[in-house]
């Protein structure tokens, strides 16, 4: 624990700190460009000098330099004020003065810096170098004659995306940042480049020129694009959601997201359903919302009435219609669309138990059935962290491309029954053994053989810091799926169970994966914001919110209970899902308990404890014995990342990166 | 410098160097070269690979040779590393030439002390012989590039054509070195200025001339 002095001021730094973070312990900001968390130290853009003693007489780039016993910083020194003038004057030599058509404006770090720590003007007279534009993608805009070669973006595709793709070609004041041969930069979390970049070089290419950062309302959201729940920050004008950005949380989603959960939301304009529809004769016709509501209660279902949550929907809406059910007296809930069956009387049993953060530690880790690219990749990023601390990766399933390496051992499950020397090996040395089920590992006995290897390979056990390890993981990829599991939305047969009950009237919240020929006899009443699969299965839709249009309590696969605000309103006649079956349960003439949101969420949270309190829920630690054997070759279920579901799927955005970055389609340039 | 650039990836690039292999003399080279470091560092020989790469497709195409795409993707490959990682080593370096060159690349150094010892009147000299700068000549015999300081400061103007340097030119010296390259001769390397061996002093030495017949020590004068 080196003792250092800034400016003064004596305090302690944890060892193996650096001068820039003591600074930033004392308290005093260092300007940077370079220099990120989350990145290895670059040490290029000069921006953080700072004046250390002992050292030779001359500014030193604090980012890089070891904090030791004894220094003396300044950071208010005349010298450090000078060399950052200098630095800033030299960064700005071949920088354009072109703010005003610059997306980067209002939230650039040079702009902010330059006025902080820069010279009042310019003294070079001569020609600003220029570089020509690089293609990255339908994603990311270049102007790659901003670029002051922080290389931020190049060790976030290196380091953190597991994918070499963008690098720094030439030499001194010709080198320039690319992609090779101008491809498009190909993985999941590519646009978070857009955020690292201190400038505006790399600019969202679907923003551009949408409007400046002082016009948004900013909303605290909660992606539902996958189970992760990432935190994000919804960024609105007027009724329209223009971005969705990362927010820094450390336990889920570090701060970055996906491009599927940063870009869907221009899905969030199109193909709405804006009124409800009634079907007559074949065909779904606007009618009134009495009418909608007349027909349902003509039915007069009593308790042969069903629900079906669908994906994306928040905790609140499920409970409402779970209130709704029970008022009517069934109990005909599901929320696993696809037919999954797997046991859920132990929600740790179908938990990511390990945590986001604890999987980075895991040493040895099975992952069976999961595409974790595509299906969370914010748990590839942490999978890539734990690999580089030398953990084993093996994989049950079809081979697919990782970015940390690992083994795959077939591609059936019948392997789980029979695991190679090799496996069994690392988990018998393991310190902190993990098990990933991901949605395809779990049908087919596969959730109870992986049960029963969290048990021969004792998953569960008390750490050497006498800290609790559970190693047996779920990875799901609804965001909806643990809220619901919490909430019960989970029959024993999945949702055969719904089909064998023939219900008069099914109500399905938003989900569109339901295959909806089984409920031929059914009256399926559709809740949700996407003319998709379930509308057009429909005899009645309801339009509802999506989830930037109400405020709503998720909870991602790790258990993890987060709330999230309404950022603009839903449009036309559309309303918040459970404004809906509340007017529903007056419909039906039966009471639910509830007037406001206000009381609802109190009901659902009387009924739920573990539903009010932000964090993660205990499901204890205890897992089913499992057992059986499982067979079976193994299918991812999500077939196009940019397509998993009715938001994207209605994403310009996501269709043509689809159609771009999936299947090979060329977008030719549009001259400029 | 300022004009490297990488040379497009055409079908008709494809065509060609799309096959690159090793030749059995530079495998052996290559494979030597990766034995260099340990087990997982095989990267680190990317740069006597691309070395070798731009020689063999020298010796294809006589001319020094340079890197087409598809042969920095073939090294990338042999070493297993993401090829952008080489393209940036390639791009780094000079001595790499991106873009094809001609049987001869004449390097003429421009920086100071070069230029004042009449490095214009070389590259005057190259231009009189139809060479433009960062262009090939329409017989492919000859690219001209002005490249900075090749240390040969003692010696200069120098140029370096090829593998090899030849200092203390003048225009004439020069035109007698192209000359009997184009004739597919081997010029005497090194300094052209008539009894010169090296870059020792002309004229004799100026200082330290204690040090000329025996190893003086110097320090009881100081």
């Amino acid at each position: 624990m080196p003792k250092v002095t800034v400016d003064g001021q004596e305090l302690e730094v944890p060892a193996g700190a650096t001068v820039l973070q003591a600074c930033e312990l004392a308290g005093k900001e260092i300007p940077r460009f370079c220099y990120h968390e989350r990145l290895s130290i670059a040490g290029n853009c000069r921006m953080c000098l700072v004046e250390v003693k002992p050292g030779p007489p001359k500014p030193q780039a604090s980012c890089a330099l070891p904090a030791a016993e004894g220094q003396e910083i300044r950071t208010d020194s005349e010298m450090v004020k000078k060399a950052r003038e200098g630095v800033m004057e030299f960064l700005l030599i071949n920088h354009p003065l072109d703010c005003p058509i610059c997306d980067q404006g209002g939230e650039c770090d040079l702009q902010d810096q330059a006025m902080a720590y820069g010279r009042g003007g310019s003294r070079y007279h001569e020609n600003k170098r220029a570089v020509t534009e690089k293609y990255m993608g339908p994603l990311i805009k270049t102007v790659m004659t901003r670029c002051i070669h922080c290389t931020r973006c190049v060790r976030f595709s290196e380091e953190i995306a597991g994918v070499d793709e963008i690098g720094a070609l030439y030499r001194g004041e010709n080198m320039q940042i690319s992609t090779y041969l101008e491809h498009a930069a190909r993985h999941e979390m590519s646009a978070n480049v857009i955020d690292l970049c201190p400038v505006g070089a790399l600019t969202s290419r679907p923003y551009a020129f949408e409007a400046r950062p002082w016009e948004l309302k900013k909303t605290l959201g909660i992606d539902v694009s996958d189970a992760c729940g990432a935190n994000i920050r919804i960024d609105s004008r007027g009724r329209e959601v223009l971005r969705v950005l990362p927010r820094v949380n450390d336990d889920v989603n570090e701060e970055w997201i996906s491009d599927k959960a940063r870009y869907m939301v221009d899905g969030l304009t199109r193909r709405r359903l804006d009124k409800p529809y009634l079907r007559r004769d074949g065909k779904l016709v606007p009618v009134s919302w009495t009418e909608a509501f007349g027909a349902i209660a003509s039915l007069n279902p009593g308790s042969r009435i069903a629900a079906v949550a669908g994906d994306l929907v928040d905790c609140e809406t499920m409970f409402a219609a779970k209130a709704l059910l029970g008022a009517l007296g069934s109990s005909l809930l599901e929320g696993r669309q696809t037919g999954m069956d797997y046991d859920t009387s132990s929600l740790a049993a179908v938990n990511f138990n390990t945590t986001f953060a604890g999987i980075e530690t895991a040493d040895a880790i099975l992952i069976v059935g999961s595409m974790v690219r595509w299906e969370a990749p914010l748990v590839n990023v942490r999978l890539r962290k734990a690999v580089k601390r030398g953990a084993k990766v093996f994989l049950v399933g079809p081979e697919w491309e990782t970015t940390f390496g690992g083994v795959f051992l077939g591609e059936d499950l019948s392997v789980l029954g029979n695991l190679p020397e090799a496996v069994t090996q690392a988990f018998g040395d393991a310190r902190r053994p993990a098990v990933i089920v991901g949605g395809a590992g779990l049908g087919r006995g596969g959730l109870d053989a992986s049960l029963a290897l969290a048990g021969r390979f004792n998953l569960v056990r008390d750490l050497e810091d006498c800290t609790k390890w559970n190693g047996f993981n779920v990875l799901h990829m609804a965001a909806a799926r643990m809220g619901g599991l919490m909430l019960g939305f989970a029959q024993k047969g999945g949702i055969a169970d719904l089909v064998a009950a023939k219900p008069k009237v099914l109500i399905a919240l938003g989900a569109d994966e339901v295959d909806y020929a089984r409920f031929a006899d059914s009256m399926i009443v559709y809740v949700g914001h996407h003319g998709d699969k379930g509308a057009h299965a429909a005899d009645v839709v309801l339009p509802a919110a999506a989830y930037t249009e109400k405020a709503g309590t998720y909870v991602n696969t790790e258990g993890r209970v987060q709330m999230a605000d309404k950022a603009v309103f839903a449009p036309g006649d559309a309303r918040e899902d459970w404004s809906i079956l509340r007017a529903m349960a007056d419909a039906f003439g039966v009471s639910v308990g509830f007037d406001s949101f206000e009381e609802l969420r109190a009901a659902m949270i009387s009924q739920v404890p573990a539903l009010g309190i932000e964090g993660l829920a205990d499901y204890g630690s205890d897992l089913p014995a499992g057992g059986g054997s499982a067979a079976g070759g193994i299918a991812y279920p999500v077939k196009d990342f940019y397509m998993t579901n009715p938001i994207a799927r209605a994403s310009a955005v996501m269709q043509r990166c689809s159609a771009e970055l999936l299947h090979g389609e060329d977008f030719a340039e549009a001259a400029e | 410098m300022a004009d490297r650039y990488l040379e497009p990836d055409t079908p008709e690039i494809r065509a060609r160097w799309g096959n690159f292999a090793w030749n059995p003399h530079w495998a052996e080279k290559a494979r030597a070269a990766i034995a260099r470091y340990p087990e997982g560092r095989q990267r680190s020989a990317v740069m006597a690979l691309l070395d070798y790469a731009q020689r063999q497709v020298g010796e294809e195409t006589r001319t020094q040779g340079w890197l087409p795409i598809p042969v920095m993707e073939f090294v990338a490959r042999e070493l297993d590393m993401p090829i952008i990682r080489v393209v940036e080593v390639a791009t780094f370096y000079t001595m790499y030439n991106l873009v094809p060159v001609g049987r001869f690349h004449v390097q003429v150094c421009g920086t100071t002390p070069c230029m004042l010892r009449g490095s214009d009147d070389i590259l005057a000299a190259c231009r009189q012989r139809g060479m433009a700068p960062g262009h090939t000549t329409d017989d492919g015999l000859w690219t001209l590039t002005e490249v900075e300081c090749m240390g040969n400061c003692a010696s200069a103007p120098m140029v370096q054509i090829n593998d090899d340097n030849y200092e203390d030119l003048t225009a004439e010296r020069l035109d007698t070195v192209l000359d009997a390259l184009a004739r597919g001769e081997t010029p005497k390397t090194g300094t052209q200025e008539p009894g010169r061996h090296t870059v020792e002093p002309l004229g004799g030495p100026t200082t330290l001339k204690d040090m000329v017949a025996e190893n003086h020590d110097y320090r009881g004068e100081w």
